[in-house]
C-alpha cells in the first residue's frame, strides 16, 4: 500500500516514513501473473480467430485429413510430463536442494524439447503435403495458434536452460527462486493454453 | 497451503504479503493423476467414437474446462487469498474479457457468413443470375 500517502488534510511534509519492509521483488510475482493474464489475452484473440476462420478449407485440406490424434496425445502426454516435472523441481526448491532442482529442470527441459520437436516435425510434415499457412484461412488460422504457443514454449526452454546455468553458479538465492516461481506459472500456463489447444484444434476439428 | 510444512525454509522473498501459493508433493500428484484422466477420456472418446458428435464435442469441451480447473488449482495454486486476492480479480477480468472477445467474434462473424453467402456451392453459382 505505497499510495496511502493522500495530501489531502494532510500536514505539509507528511510521507509514509514508517514503511513496512517491501523486500526486493516483492511485487515481482503480481507482475508476473498480470503478463500472463494479458498473453491469455493474446492466445484469446488467436483462438477467436481460430474458431472463425477453422472452418474456411477454400476447398483444401480439413483437419480430418490432416492431423493425427495419436502425435496430438503423445504432445500432450510430453507437456503434461514437463509440467509435473517441473512441481518437482519447485518442490526441491522448496526444500533447498539446489542440485535436485537442477535434475528437475533438465527433465522439464527434455519433456519441453521433446514436445517442440514433436511440433516441428508435425509442421513440417504439413507443409512437405502442401499444406503450408497460405494455403487456406483454416491453415493460417492453425499455424498461427499453434505456432504461438510453440514460440511461449520456446522462450520457456531459454528460459529453463538459464535457470539451470544460474542456479549452478549462485544457488537457490531468493532471486533465483522468485525466478524460478515465474518460470513455474509461465511453463503452467503453457500447459493451460495446451488443453485449449488440443480440445479445440485437434479433437474438435476431428468432429467438424 | 494449510499443510505446507516445505515451504519453511523458504526464503522471504515476499514477506508476509500473501505471496504466490506453494504446492505440496500431494497437490503436484492429485494434479497430475486428474490431469492424465482428463486427457485420455477425451482422446479416447474422439479416437474410438462410442457416442454420436454432438454429445462427443460437449463432453470434451467439459472435460477441457474441468482440466484447465484442475491445472489452476493444483500446478498454478491459484486461490483467493495469494497476492492478497489481486490475481484472482486480475484472473476473472480477463476472464470476463476472453468471453466476450469469443463470444462477440463467433456471434458476430456466425451472422456475417449468414448474410454473405446465400450461394453455398459453386456449381449452384454457374446456373444463378
Amino acid at each position: 500500500m505505497t499510495m496511502d500517502t493522500t495530501v489531502q488534510h494532510a500536514p505539509a511534509g507528511f510521507y509514509d516514513l514508517d514503511e513496512h519492509d517491501h523486500p526486493e521483488g516483492g511485487s515481482t510475482m503480481l507482475g508476473f501473473w498480470i503478463y500472463l493474464m494479458s498473453d491469455c489475452l493474446i492466445f484469446a484473440i488467436l483462438f477467436a480467430c481460430y474458431a472463425v476462420l477453422g472452418g474456411n478449407f477454400a476447398a483444401g485440406p480439413s483437419p480430418r485429413d490432416l492431423f493425427e490424434l495419436p502425435l496430438a496425445a503423445l504432445n500432450t502426454a510430453m507437456l503434461l510430463f514437463s509440467s509435473i516435472t517441473y512441481g518437482f523441481a519447485m518442490l526441491a526448491m522448496q526444500g533447498g536442494r539446489s542440485g535436485a532442482t537442477r535434475a528437475w529442470l533438465v527433465v522439464t527441459a527434455l519433456f519441453g524439447l521433446a514436445f517442440l520437436s514433436i511440433e516441428l516435425y508435425e509442421f513440417t510434415h504439413l507443409i512437405h503435403i502442401g499444406a503450408t499457412p497460405q494455403r487456406s484461412a483454416f491453415l493460417s488460422a492453425f499455424f498461427t495458434l499453434v505456432g504461438t504457443h510453440g514460440l511461449h514454449v520456446t522462450f520457456g526452454l531459454v528460459w529453463i536452460v538459464t535457470m539451470i546455468v544460474q542456479v549452478g553458479q549462485r544457488g537457490l538465492i531468493p532471486a533465483n527462486q522468485r525466478r524460478l516461481m515465474c518460470l513455474s506459472l509461465f511453463w503452467h500456463f503453457l500447459d493451460v493454453i495446451w488443453i485449449g489447444v488440443f480440445t479445440f484444434v485437434y479433437l474438435m476439428g476431428m468432429l467438424r | 497451503m494449510s499443510s505446507d510444512t516445505l515451504a519453511d525454509t523458504h526464503a522471504d522473498t515476499h514477506g508476509d504479503h500473501g505471496g504466490a501459493g506453494h504446492g505440496t508433493i500431494r497437490d503436484y500428484l492429485i494434479g497430475f493423476v486428474l490431469s492424465v484422466i482428463l486427457t485420455a477420456i477425451p482422446f479416447w472418446l474422439v479416437m474410438e467414437r462410442p457416442l454420436a458428435d454432438g454429445p462427443t464435442g460437449i463432453l470434451v469441451m467439459g472435460f477441457a474446462v474441468i482440466q484447465i480447473l484442475v491445472h489452476m488449482v493444483y500446478f498454478l495454486h491459484m486461490n483467493g487469498r495469494s497476492e492478497g486476492g489481486w490475481t484472482m480479480i486480475a484472473l476473472i477480468f480477463t476472464l470476463i474479457v476472453v468471453a466476450i472477445t469469443m463470444t462477440g467474434s463467433l456471434w458476430v462473424m456466425y451472422h456475417l457468413n449468414a448474410n454473405m453467402m446465400p450461394m453455398p456451392m459453386p456449381a449452384d453459382a454457374r446456373v444463378m443470375p
